[in-house]
């Protein structure tokens, strides 16, 4: 017996009930081309049907809030009339497939976001997560992604100014790449993806459209990879839904673009990415509450014989949808013509019409010219905001009870905590040397420290004394343990970052990376994380301006680890000197600033540690998230070197956070970056070396009478470690290692892992 | 007064960093865009960094072309002083205004990293207010930045003192260490490290200060 052809709506990633939601809106059978629109943009990518409902529990309101979530970017009110907008986004799935074009493009998507806003791009930031380099595929995967990152980010002209670095073997067949993109604007530019005005034009800016990337959202971002061997088996078949950048096209698309807002030409603008043109012009149409006509034969084609839909689903990159007025036409092609872009009017705004039961709906139509056949018709609001939302079965993994009881804080040191130190040394600057971090002449505090911070300049933006800091973080080992206690340790890791660099949090952006939404123990953990993130924004005040979730993160059936990567934005009022970093000085006290022990049940947890995770050990129980703990600490660190940015004198010479490795860790960074030794005199064991919880930062002080009286008048527990000087990292007895050999192996581990040294 | 043109091409982007520079040593400057065929009423000229063009074909290969060259070409002629940052190296160097080449780096990824540099001469106008033997700290920021030249020109290199700036560690693979070049008359700089970069010590160095400074000094006594 034959089997029946699969039936075309189910080609299209669309499920039997979903055809079902289509014929209600429809009141009719669609056709081939609107079933192809709603494939795209019900796809999991564009609609977070899956997610939607749980995202709605984060706070994402505060007064200084310009622009929350939903649109291309969130911004905020930074003062001095200056907004800034920022967006993190995933391209994960390309990137596993083409890992140079893969992040390339993910770096243009981003920027598109951000100055579709009105925003000039000032800095990008690239979270990354690989499997473990023991194998080769993964050593390439990194390097074609790095230089993916280097070379469209340095050619499009904007600063890479850090990001994080990742290996477990969980994103073996499925690597992360994030990309976190951060603008600057004055207030007075802010601009929205609305269409409106009756016989305003739609103009599509920018490259040519081909079929590169037909169907990326549907094909390769809203499914695994599910052959046997991973992404390995799928590469050919899924290559052709990977979009090409072109940095040079962007570059000019953005000056073209920054223009045309400054000289007041535009009414809307959106920027095309996932689903291309049908949700450029959909969006938009929908949130202007008007319709749109769109003529397929006005769009630019890179080659012949492309049919309706691939022109309306293309994710060919660098290019935008402008909302203009008639008359404004000639001022806007004389500004793209300078700046050698094309400009063609693609849409029309036509008037909502009016259906059976008296409402007024906004119709998309694509037409084979303005004036000929019809080739769709739908409600553009039913595209761009009704598919349908997914409350998924939820259930905690079963497994879960078994993996808080293994906890390695119990364990037996074994070996020598020497090696176990220097193993967990890793200097990315292999990494961040390939990226322009300076462009702009804002970076204060590049790529490799606690948090970048740079001055709140640009082009075009009234003057400001003022900083911004960013910092992207995550922890897939905590959250593997506990989503919900993780994620919201995370958003404290992130908060202490900024303390570093003397910001205080204004925003938070997520990229939500997880598995397959259809395993209930995924959506477990997408809500629990949710929850752990809403809890921690409420307790630090920090609202969430935008996101993105990344689903179906897996391969050859196995889900990654729960990746929820936080991004965070603050703000330094007065930048006029450089934060202390981690540059101690010979003689200095080191001060353990936080609470020595962890608050819950282990004062030194090693659950989800580097340390741990090294040892094959994944389970047990982390510290608890105690708000007023971190909160007080916070404030205070970020004050102390606030103070020293507005240009006071004082006695810190040096801030850096606890996180990964630990406290030891933390010490050993210093160490290597001075070249100057340590001596702490009494640890408790190696879980004091080698614990991981937020709310800890060492401090290296010329006056350390004083600074422990500031912290006594804050409130924030202190501890005197010990003192910077000689040659060598003395920790309690555990360890003690030449501070040179400590600066080659963090140095060179990195590139003896990439087998490039 | 100095007044300083920044040259612009598609794909430029250090235009606005320029402008900052002149601007912090108090000096007038203007954007002039590719397009232009004549200078207008400026002392000195600056092509800054980016990807002019795109960098398509190689780096400078197709700015060369762009119609205000044909001015800068003819400024340059005069004796006007003329420097050129990183893709401005490439492009003077593809325009025949300075000897040489520059290739992709010894170790074929792009290099964002401070640098320092010696001071090798000061016949030009760039390097005219240091000293010989001084150390500059002045990052890099390039893929193409080894320059290379062949052995004739090289020994005309050295018997004119076109030799400027040498690195004090070679990050790139650069012939003879050669981190920036002058015209035989010093009227013409390139150099690959970014002095306007190198303007304040909030952002790790103002050890550029000197090369601008000596740059902009220049430039009325030049037309």
């Amino acid at each position: 017996m034959s089997s029946a052809p699969e039936p075309l709506h189910r080609a299209l990633g669309l499920t039997d009930s979903e055809l079902d939601d289509i014929r209600r809106v429809l009141s009719r059978e669609p056709n081939h081309l609107e079933l192809a629109l709603y494939g795209v943009m019900w796809s999991e990518h564009c609609s977070y049907k899956s997610s939607r409902l749980h995202l709605k529990r984060l706070p994402s309101k505060a007064v200084h809030v310009l622009v929350g979530p939903g649109e291309g970017a969130g911004v905020i009110d930074a003062g001095d009339g200056i907004g800034v907008a920022i967006r993190i986004e995933s391209h994960n799935h390309p990137s596993a497939i083409e890992p140079y074009q893969g992040a390339a493009t993910g770096v243009g998507g981003i920027l598109r976001d951000v100055f579709s806003m009105g925003a000039r791009p000032l800095a990008v930031m690239d979270p990354l997560f690989f499997g473990n380099l023991d194998d080769a595929r993964n050593r390439w995967l990194v390097e074609g992604v790095v230089s993916g990152i280097s070379g469209y980010g340095n050619s499009v002209g904007v600063p890479t100014i850090g990001g994080e670095l990742t290996f477990d073997q969980c994103y073996g067949a499925n690597p992360l790449v994030n990309v976190l993109a951060v603008g600057a604007l004055p207030t007075s530019r802010l601009a929205l993806a609305v269409a409106s005005g009756l016989g305003n034009f739609a103009v599509l800016l920018g490259s040519s459209t081909g079929r590169d990337g037909i169907g990326g959202v549907s094909v390769l971002a809203s499914a695994g990879f599910s052959g046997e061997d991973g992404a390995a088996s799928l590469d050919d078949a899924k290559r052709p839904s990977v979009q090409v950048g072109d940095p040079y096209e962007e570059k000019r698309l953005i000056e073209a673009c920054l223009e045309l807002l400054d000289l007041g030409l535009v009414v809307g603008i959106q920027d095309l990415g996932g689903a291309g043109l049908i949700c450029a012009t959909s969006e938009t149409a929908a949130k202007g509450g008007v319709g749109m006509d769109v003529d397929v034969t006005a769009v630019p084609l890179r080659e012949a014989g492309m049919q309706p839909y691939e022109i309306m689903t293309s994710e060919s990159q660098e290019r935008m949808l402008a909302i203009i007025t008639p008359e404004n036409l000639e001022a806007v092609t004389a500004v793209c013509d300078k700046w050698e872009i094309r400009a063609n009017v693609v849409g029309h705004v036509v008037e909502p019409v009016t259906s059976s039961d008296g409402t007024t709906v906004g119709l998309l139509r694509v037409r084979n010219g303005f004036d000929g056949e019809i080739l769709a018709e739908v409600p553009a609001s039913s595209l761009a905001d009704e598919a349908p939302l997914y409350d998924r079965p939820r259930q905690r993994p079963s497994d879960l009870d078994a993996v808080h009881a293994d906890d390695p804080t119990d364990d037996e040191p074994v070996g020598d905590a020497n090696a176990d130190l220097l193993d967990l040394l890793v200097d990315p600057a292999w990494v961040y040397r390939q990226y322009d971090s300076q462009l702009f002449l804002n970076t204060v505090v590049g790529p490799g420290r606690d948090a970048a911070l740079l001055r709140l300049a640009g082009p075009g933006l009234p003057a400001s004394e003022r900083g911004f800091a960013i910092s992207t973080d995550s922890n897939p080992r905590w959250c593997a343990i506990d989503p919900r206690q993780g994620t919201a340790l995370t958003v404290a890791e992130g908060v202490a970052n900024l303390a570093c660099v003397g910001a205080s949090a204004k925003a938070l952006v997520n990229c939500l990376n997880f598995g397959n939404p259809e395993h209930p123990e995924v959506m477990w953990q997408l809500s629990e994380s949710v929850d752990g993130m809403a809890m921690a924004c409420d307790a630090l005040a920090v609202p969430v301006i935008g996101g993105n979730v990344s689903l179906y993160n897996e391969s050859g059936g196995r889900d990654i680890d729960p990746t929820p990567v936080v991004g965070l934005l603050g703000i330094v009022d007065s930048l006029v000197s450089a934060p202390p970093g981690w540059n101690w000085r010979e003689g200095d006290a080191v001060v353990l600033v936080g609470h020595r022990e962890a608050a819950g049940a282990r004062p030194f947890p090693l659950a989800g540690s580097r340390w741990a995770t090294r040892r094959g050990r994944r389970g047990g129980q982390l510290a608890s998230f105690d708000a007023a703990r971190l909160v007080s600490t916070f404030a205070f660190v970020s004050r102390e070197v606030a103070s020293i940015c507005a240009g006071a004198s004082g006695d810190v010479t040096a801030v850096h956070d606890v996180s990964g490795g630990g406290l030891a860790a933390a010490l050993a960074e210093m160490a290597a970056v001075t070249g100057l030794g340590v001596s702490v005199a009494r640890l408790e064991g190696h879980g004091e070396l080698f614990a991981e919880f937020p709310g800890r930062f060492v401090v290296a002080t010329s006056d350390a009478e004083a600074f422990v009286a500031r912290a006594i008048d804050a409130g924030v527990p202190v501890t005197l470690l010990g003192n910077v000087g000689g040659s060598r990292v003395r920790l309690g007895g555990l360890i003690d290692v030449a501070v040179d050999q400590v600066g080659a192996r963090r140095r060179d581990a990195l590139e003896v892992a990439l087998e490039l040294a | 007064m100095t007044r300083v043109g920044v040259i612009v091409f598609p794909g430029s982007n250090c235009e606005y960093d320029a402008l900052g520079a002149m601007a912090q040593l108090g000096v007038e400057s203007e954007l002039i865009f590719h397009s232009a065929t004549t200078l207008g009423d400026v002392d000195a000229v600056i092509l800054p960094g980016g990807f002019a063009h795109g960098d398509y074909l190689r780096p400078g290969a197709l700015a060369r072309f762009s119609p205000v060259m044909a001015a800068v070409s003819a400024f340059a002629a005069e004796g006007g002083a003329v420097l050129g940052i990183c893709n401005g190296f490439q492009i003077l160097t593809e325009a025949g205004l300075l000897p040489g080449a520059l290739q992709k780096n010894r170790g074929l990824t792009f290099l964002c990293q401070s640098t320092t540099l010696v001071v090798a001469s000061t016949h030009s106008v760039l390097t005219r207010a240091a000293r010989v033997g001084q150390e500059l700290v002045i990052p890099i920021n390039h893929f193409s930045g080894a320059y290379t030249c062949d052995d004739a020109t090289y020994d005309s290199l050295v018997a004119h003192d076109q030799i400027v700036l040498r690195y004090k560690d070679n990050p790139n693979g650069s012939r003879d260490d050669i981190a920036g070049v002058a015209s035989e008359a010093g009227n013409v700089v390139g150099l690959m490290p970014h002095p306007e970069r190198a303007m304040s010590t909030l952002l790790g160095s103002a050890d550029g200060r000197v090369l601008l400074e000596g740059f902009v000094g220049l430039g009325a006594s030049a037309r």
